[in-house]
This record gives structure tokens, sequence and C-alpha cells, in this order.
């Protein structure tokens, strides 16, 4: 595993390019783009702002660069850097700004979420969508890039508009029964959307992509509800973590639940298959930083969250699952420096895995089930199967690690930490040594 | 005789009021006076009465004064014993009826006892009964105090997640509204705008199109086909995991017929037809049924049912075999069904002669290789021996074996032979496909070379490009040329270099033919 040298970078903006090739970076009102392997500055740009989101389009020849106070969006070409686009929403202020799929659309959000504009690289001409609705995830656009799914609010009643990117043509409006729909998502395949409500009530809405509602799923009333959502790669499944520390797998035949997954403070190796169906029981490990391995049963440290305040530190926030859908890691929030990973073929507890802080971020690699995960230390972990490692990141001044993401080929992270970034290539020409069993 | 013997049995029926057991008569005679009288002193003394007689009073006579005093004495003494009996009568008829009276109470006292005893048991019970209640009631009222702490924290929850919200759409609203006033008192408005340098390509090349009706339905159609796509790649699957689960069962069924079969042939004797020519049947009709549509519910039922019957019959089979077996362990000789043992027999006998079979091999095997050994030593014999005698049959033998070992080298041979060509075969088969994975790495990073020199900038460079090149590019963009807007003069002389290079790249790369690199 080798690291690269520690360069800076303001709001932690740091994304590489959809092909693979570029890494660009913000710092403060610069735009750097270099490249992947060899690091160097391939282009420089300067914005009139401080950047505050960056986005690649997705044929990775163009960068997106917003500047929310000022209201203003600037692209850049990375085949012609004197190509230059500035978009000033003037007066109706700017809150988020976004790519369509087809890298030729910008999104723009005004302030208030009064409307969005669709402005165009193309052509002059500029759509506007009324009434978005201001939520945890309002837009989604499917994996093809065909279809938007946008969340409205009118007259206190939530409605979904399904558009076609290729002419931002209105294909299916309809209203949803949520009291106050709080984001909705595609499946993979495309032809199903998930549309969920806030945590005042646990609803999840399944929508056929031409508008029919299929299904709709409440695993109970009154408590609080769903705190996040995952599809399987496959669309076979989908997960729900919710606020009572259980994750709820539907299947996508029925729509009904196939099994749930309990985040219990104690582990009993008999429970070792937590999920209602599971038949056989796999092998348990618990690795704690140090790499050892603990003998059953396990006590998980517990943070009592403060139930007076709203949002509590309780429930599973975070959901993923592997690139080949075999494994899903989730957080439960009231458990925070522990990652418990899923194996879904056999839907029981594979493994959990113990740090000394609470963990930041965790992701999987794109190519094969292995799971990186940071936790605001100078460490990096990764996990597969076959084993587990953690490393400490080379650095003079102490660089923590709060965030991390995977490039797309799986054979290096991008390390971000408060102002730096990192990047971490992972061994993948030497065979002989022990890093192999990462490489299946 | 004395006279005490005569009075000592009859009776005096004619006395008034006493009876007295003695006849007074026969007591004091003209002879026994004396005797008599002494007697009557003896026994007056005995009672502590003053005597009738003492000896100054003459030796024949008695006095009588003392006579009458000692009758008087008498007379009275025995109506002190009347007296005392009639009272004592008395007595005992008052102590009779008080007997009679405590058992009455006595028994009034014991009834009264045995139904206060029930009545206990009953309060017992009834007490016992409403603790339980009373238990049953305290934990029902936890439970509701549970309940009742658990709504009011859920109440506690959403209280603050509203209050949350609504705090922050007042902000909102704040912040709305400051905005709203700013703007009234701004004049001057910015507008939205954007400005570009030159408006670029769209991703896909393809020129923007007007939204007419027939876009819509083409849309809607697109919607449709994808939908219809995902169905039927999930019918497809669905279909697929049905019929080798069906395949899976209809082995099931016919290795479940198979062992019940055959472990109960006597048994099936008595319904000689019924269950297996049933199963056939169903299997034939089932098998047939397959060929047609496989979905039909009557088939899948007939299916499942049959499954189910015989597995429970297997399971009652190996439950009975399980029970049996039970049984020979614990070394009981009766045994309730005679058919096991008789297979079981059957299985022993068969086995048995087997192994005498291949015992009789071996040993046949032993002499052969014995009297190999021995050859060469009769060999010399038989060439001793003169020819007709029945030895001579043995003579052949080394010539056998001579042959023998020249055709066993001859396969040996063969067989390195074999192994050699066999492993010049393998590396070459590995050769082959190292070539063809390079190949294939040359060709894709052609490819790629291509792609990624593909830009949607119109390209000013055509005349510099190669014939092959130009005609990948307009395959790619064909109405760049007319559509876009005026080449850039500007346009860097780097990037310009950069096209060239590219296009000349893949075609000086690419040698000239891929077999002949690697020869």
């Amino acid at each position: 595993m080798n690291f690269s040298e520690i360069f800076k970078q303001s709001n932690q903006l740091c994304r590489i390019s959809p092909d693979g090739r570029y890494l660009a970076t913000c710092v403060q009102y610069r735009l750097v783009v270099r490249d992947v392997n060899s690091l160097q500055i391939l282009h420089l740009y300067t914005c009139l702002d401080q950047i505050v989101h960056m986005e690649w389009s997705s044929d990775s020849l163009f960068i997106l660069c917003a500047m929310y106070k000022r209201g203003l969006v600037q692209v850049w070409s990375l085949e012609q850097p004197d190509w230059h686009c500035k978009i000033d929403e003037g007066s109706i202020g700017l809150v988020s700004s976004r790519w369509s799929p087809d890298g030729r659309h910008i999104l723009n959000t005004t302030e208030f979420h009064l409307r969005v504009t669709v402005w165009s690289l193309c052509t002059k001409a500029v759509s506007y969508i009324k009434y978005p609705k201001a939520c945890q995830k309002g837009i989604d656009f499917s994996r093809d890039g065909s279809y938007m799914a946008l969340a409205e609010r009118r007259d206190c009643k939530d409605y979904v508009s399904v558009f076609v990117c290729e002419d931002w043509h209105l294909l299916r409006h309809f209203e949803t029964e949520t009291q106050d729909l709080a984001g909705l998502e595609w499946s993979p395949n495309g032809c199903v959307l998930a549309v969920w409500d806030s945590c005042l009530e646990y609803k999840v809405l399944l929508y056929s992509l031409d508008g029919r509602l299929l299904s709709s799923f409440s695993a109970y009333e009154w408590s609080l509800g769903i705190k996040s959502l995952a599809w399987s790669p496959s669309s076979q499944f989908l997960a729900i973590g919710s606020f009572d520390e259980k994750v709820r797998i539907l299947n996508h035949i029925t729509w009904k639940k196939i099994t749930e997954f309990e985040h219990p403070a104690t582990i009993y190796p008999a429970l070792a298959g937590l999920g209602l169906m599971c038949v056989s029981t796999g092998p348990l490990t618990l690795y704690q930083t140090h790499n050892e391995i603990s003998q059953p049963p396990f006590q998980i440290p517990v943070v009592k969250p403060d139930l007076d305040r709203a949002n509590p530190k309780v429930g599973v926030s975070s959901l993923a699952f592997s690139a080949d859908g075999r494994y899903l890691a989730t957080k439960n929030d009231n458990m925070a420096s522990v990652v418990w990973v899923w194996n879904m073929q056999k839907m029981s507890l594979e493994a959990v895995l113990e740090q000394t802080a609470a963990v930041r971020c965790f992701q999987w690699d794109p190519r094969r089930p292995r799971l990186a995960l940071c936790t605001g230390t100078p460490r990096l972990y990764l996990w597969s199967p076959a084993g587990s490692v953690s490393v400490q990141v080379p650095s003079e001044g102490g660089f923590q690690v709060h965030a991390l993401s995977w490039h797309s080929n799986g054979d290096s992270l991008v390390l971000i930490g408060k102002e730096h970034l990192c990047l971490c290539y992972m061994d993948t020409e030497d065979k002989s040594t022990d890093s192999n069993i990462w490489t299946k | 005789m004395s006279p005490l013997g005569h009075f000592s049995q009859s009776e005096a029926p004619s006395l008034s009021g006493h009876r007295s057991p003695f006849v007074l008569t026969s007591f004091c005679t003209e002879d026994n006076v004396l005797e008599c009288r002494s007697y009557i002193n003896q026994e007056v003394s005995s009672l502590g009465l003053r005597a009738v007689w003492t000896p100054t009073d003459g030796p024949a006579e008695l006095n009588v004064v003392a006579v009458l005093n000692s009758l008087y004495e008498l007379i009275q003494l025995h109506r002190q014993g009347l007296r005392a009996l009639d009272d004592m009568e008395v007595e005992r008829q008052r102590s009779a009826s008080n007997t009679e009276l405590l058992q009455l109470s006595n028994t009034r006292l014991k009834g009264q006892l045995e139904l206060s005893k029930r009545e206990n048991t009953s309060l017992l019970e009834k007490e016992r009964q409403l603790q339980l209640k009373v238990k049953n009631l305290q934990s029902c009222l936890k439970n509701e105090k549970e309940e009742v702490q658990r709504l009011q924290n859920i109440i506690a929850s959403r209280a603050s997640q509203y209050n949350h919200d609504m705090k922050r759409k007042e902000r909102e609203f704040g912040k709305l509204k400051e905005r709203l006033n700013q703007l009234l008192v701004d004049k001057k408005e910015k507008k939205q705008a954007m400005e570009v340098l030159n408006y670029v390509e769209r991703a896909d090349g393809k020129r923007s199109m007007w939204k007419t009706g027939r876009t819509e339905a083409r849309h809607e159609g697109e919607v449709y086909r994808t939908l219809l796509s995902d169905y039927d790649a999930r019918q497809r699957e669905l279909v697929l995991e049905n019929s080798e689960q069906r395949k899976v069962l209809q082995q099931m069924k016919r290795d479940m017929v198979s062992l019940l079969r055959g472990s109960k042939p006597a048994r099936r004797e008595e319904t000689p037809g019924d269950p297996q020519t049933q199963v056939r049947g169903e299997g034939d009709s089932e098998d047939s049924e397959e060929v047609f549509e496989s979905s039909c519910v009557d088939a899948r039922e007939k299916l499942t049912n049959s499954i189910r019957l015989k597995w429970r019959k297997l399971k009652s089979h190996m439950e009975r075999l399980d029970s049996q077996a039970s049984l020979v362990q614990a070394g009981e000789g009766a045994e309730p069904d005679a058919v096991p043992l008789e297979t079981h027999g059957q299985e022993m006998e068969r086995l048995k002669l087997e192994i005498q079979q291949c015992k009789d091999f071996i040993h046949s095997q032993q002499q052969l290789l014995q009297q190999r050994l021995t050859s060469p030593c009769e060999e010399e014999e038989a060439a001793a021996i003169p020819p007709g005698s029945p030895m001579q049959g043995e003579g052949g033998r080394p010539g056998e074996r001579g042959r023998l070992g020249e055709d066993w080298r001859a396969l040996e041979e063969q067989r390195t032979h074999f192994e050699k060509e066999r492993k010049t075969f393998t590396e070459a088969a590995i050769r082959l496909s190292h070539e063809r994975m390079m190949f294939e790495e040359d060709r894709a990073t052609w490819l790629k070379h291509q792609f990624l020199h593909w830009t949607p900038f119109t390209d000013q460079n055509q005349p510099e490009m190669t014939e092959g090149e130009q005609e990948a590019a307009s395959v790619f963009s064909p109405e760049c040329l007319p559509g876009s807007p005026s080449p850039e003069t500007s346009s860097s002389p780097r990037c310009q270099a950069l096209q060239t290079q590219s296009t000349a790249d893949p075609y000086r790369s690419l040698p000239p033919s891929p077999e002949s690199r690697y020869r």
C-alpha cells in the first residue's frame, strides 16, 4: 500500500473523475485538476469566490463549481481550458447545484426552494420546475440517466414528478400518500422508485416507473421511523434502517419484509444468526483496532442518546451494500464506533468491526467486497471476508482521516482530512506479498 | 355336711321385696344351734356389729337382747344398703342420660366441625383465586404503566421533533420575509443569466428535438419497454428457477418411490397395484404435463401432494426401521415385522456368497502366481521331459511371458510418447491463450485511444487525420460540421498538436500484423 503526499483542500471537496483519470480538488477559490496516478497538476482554474460545491460531469469533460453565497456557478472544461461558462442566479439566490446525467445540463435550486432552473450548455433553452420540496433527498436520477424523480409540495400535499432527462419532458406527476416526504431513490434497474416519509411516520412507498403504486410498507406506528435506506445493486433487496436500531430487508417480488437485522448491545454466539430467516450460523469475529479477535459473548459499547432532542443519535443511519450485493454494512448511531457487516446470502451477521473512536465514514470498494472505514484518526481500516488490516497514514502533521472515497477501479482511495487530502494506492502488481488477499 | 353347703344355690321366692338367694328354714335346725350361733357371731363381728353371744351368757343359751340388737343393726344396715342402692340406681340413670346427651352433642358438634372445615377450605380456595387475580391485575397494571410510559416517550420525542421542525420552518420563514423586504427595497434586480463562451455539443452528439406528441409517445413507449423488459427478465429467471425446482422435486419423488418400493415388497403385495401404479401413472402424467404449460395449478398441486404423501410414507417407514433397529439392539428375538428380517437375511446371504466368490478368485490367482513363479524351474524339467507328456503344456509359458513383456514395454513407450505430446499440446495452448490476451489488450488500448481522442468540440484538424480516423470520426459526429458555431481560431496550438499526435499514434503503435509479432 502506497500513500501519496498530503495536499491541501478546502471544504472536503475532492472528487475523482468518473473515468478515473483525474482528481479535482478545491483550495479556497481555486480548482486544481491533477492526474490520478502521477498527481501532477494538469489544470488550474480560478473561480470568483470560495467554492462550496464541486462536481464532475458524467463524461469527465466538465467540472461545475458552485458558490452559493454569491449565487454563481462556474463551469470549466478539461479539454479547452479557455472555455468558460458562468451562471448567475441573481437575486433569486442559490442553494444547490448539480449536473444532469448527460453532463450538459445544470440544475440549480434557488433559495427557499422556490424553483429549480435547468440550464443547458448546448442550447439557449432554460426550463423551470416549480415547487420543489426541501427535504433530505428531493431529487434523484435513475442510474442509466434517463429519468429524474423530483419531490414537490403543493397545498400541504406531496407529489412526485418524473421527468425524461433527454428533453425534460414531464412524464408522470402523482400524489404520494406520505405525510411529509423525506426522500426518494430509484432502484438500480430504474424500474422502481422508493419514496419514504419523514421520521415521524414509518412508511415506504414503492412506485413503478410509470407511476403506479406497487406497494407500501410500514413496520410500526408512532415511534420514530426511517433513518436511512439503500437498494441492493441487483435491485433485489431494499434495506431500510430505522430509529428502533433495526434494519429491515424487503424483497423485490412481494415487497414484504423477509428478514430484519438487530443491533443488540450484547451478542451471544447462539444468536449469531440474528436475522429472522437465518438457517446457518457463520463464523463470528470481532475485530478491534489492534486486530484482536475476541471470543463470544461480545459486549458492544453503547452511548445512550438524549431522547429529548430532535433527531436523536440512535438508530441505523448508514447502510451500504457491497458491489456484488453479498454484504451489507450498517452503523447504529448509539454504537457509533462499531460497523456491522451482514452476509446477504445467509442473511446473518458476518462480522462486527469495533474501533476505538466513532466511525466517521465507510465505503465499499466498487469492484470487490472490501470495506474501507475511517474514524477521524490517522488510521485507515480495511475489512474483507479474508481478513482485516489497519494502516497508519504516514504524515508528520498528524493527518486525521475524516472521509474517504474509492477510485472507480478499486485500486486507490482518496483520504480526506479536515484541510488536507491524501491518496492511498493499493498493491495490485505484487502477488507475493500478503496484500494479494485483497485482489480477488 | 356343713350347713353352709345347703345354702349356696337355692332361692326363696316367698320372701317379700328382697330376693334372697338363701332358704332360711334350712340354715338352723335343732341340731346345729350352737354352730349357727358361733357362725352368726363370726359374721356379725366381721360386719362390725356387737357380738350375738358371749361366753358369759351361758353355753347353750342365746342373749336375746344381743340377738335383737344385732338383728336391729342388721336391719338398719340392710336399709342403708337399700337406700344406697336406690341412690346409685338414680345416679346411674342420671349418668346414662348424661352420656346420651353428650353423645348427641358430640355428633352434632362433629357435624358442625365438618361443615366449618369445608367452609374453611372453600374460603381458602377463594382467597387463593383472588390473590391470583390480584397478581394478574398487578402485572396488567405494570404493563399498562409501561405502555403509558412508552407512549409518553413517543409523544415526547414526536413533540421535540415537531418543535425542531417548527423552529426550522420559522427560521426559514423569517429569512424569506427578510429577503422579500430586501427585494422590495432593492430597485436594481439582478436577473438570472448565463454567459457561456460557446455552446457545446450534446453528450450523445444528437441534435435536441422539439417537444411534439411523437416524442411524448416515444417516451411513453420507452417507459413501458423498460418495464416490460424488466418483467420479462424477472419472469425468465422465475421460470428457470421453477423448472429447476420441479426437476429436483421429481427426482426426490422418484428416489422416495424407489426407496419405498425396495424396502417393502411384501407389504405392498397386499395392495398390489395401487400405490405403485398410481405413482407410475402420476409420474407419466406429470412428465407429459411438463411438456405443456408447466405452470398449471393442478399439476403443481398434484406434484406437491404426491411428494407430501411419499414423504409421509417414507417417514413412517424410517420410524419403523428405527424402532426395529432399537429392538434388535436391545436383543429381543421376537420381531413384529418378519419382512425386514427376511431382506436382512437375504442381504447377508448375498454378501456371504460374494465374499466366498472373491475368496475363491483370490485363491485361484494366488495359485496361478505360484505356478508362474515356479515355472522357470519347471522349464528345465520340461526340457528334460520327452515331448508328448502331459507336462508339455507348461513349456509354452515362458514364450507367453516373453511376449507379455514385449507388449508391456511397447505400451510403456506409447504412454511416455503420449505424455510428451500432451505436454507439448498444453504448452502450445497456453502460449496461444497468452497471445490472444496480448492481442485483445492491444486492441483495447487502440480503441481506448480512439475514444479518448474523440471530442464534442468540432475538430478543426480534419485534413491532418488519416483515412481510418476520418471514418471513425464521421461516425461519431455527423451533424457537427454544419451545426457547430464557427471554429475558434484561438484554440491553442497545444490542443492541435495533441490531436495530431493522437491520430497518428494508434497507427504508429499498432504493428502491421499482430500474429507476426510473437514468432
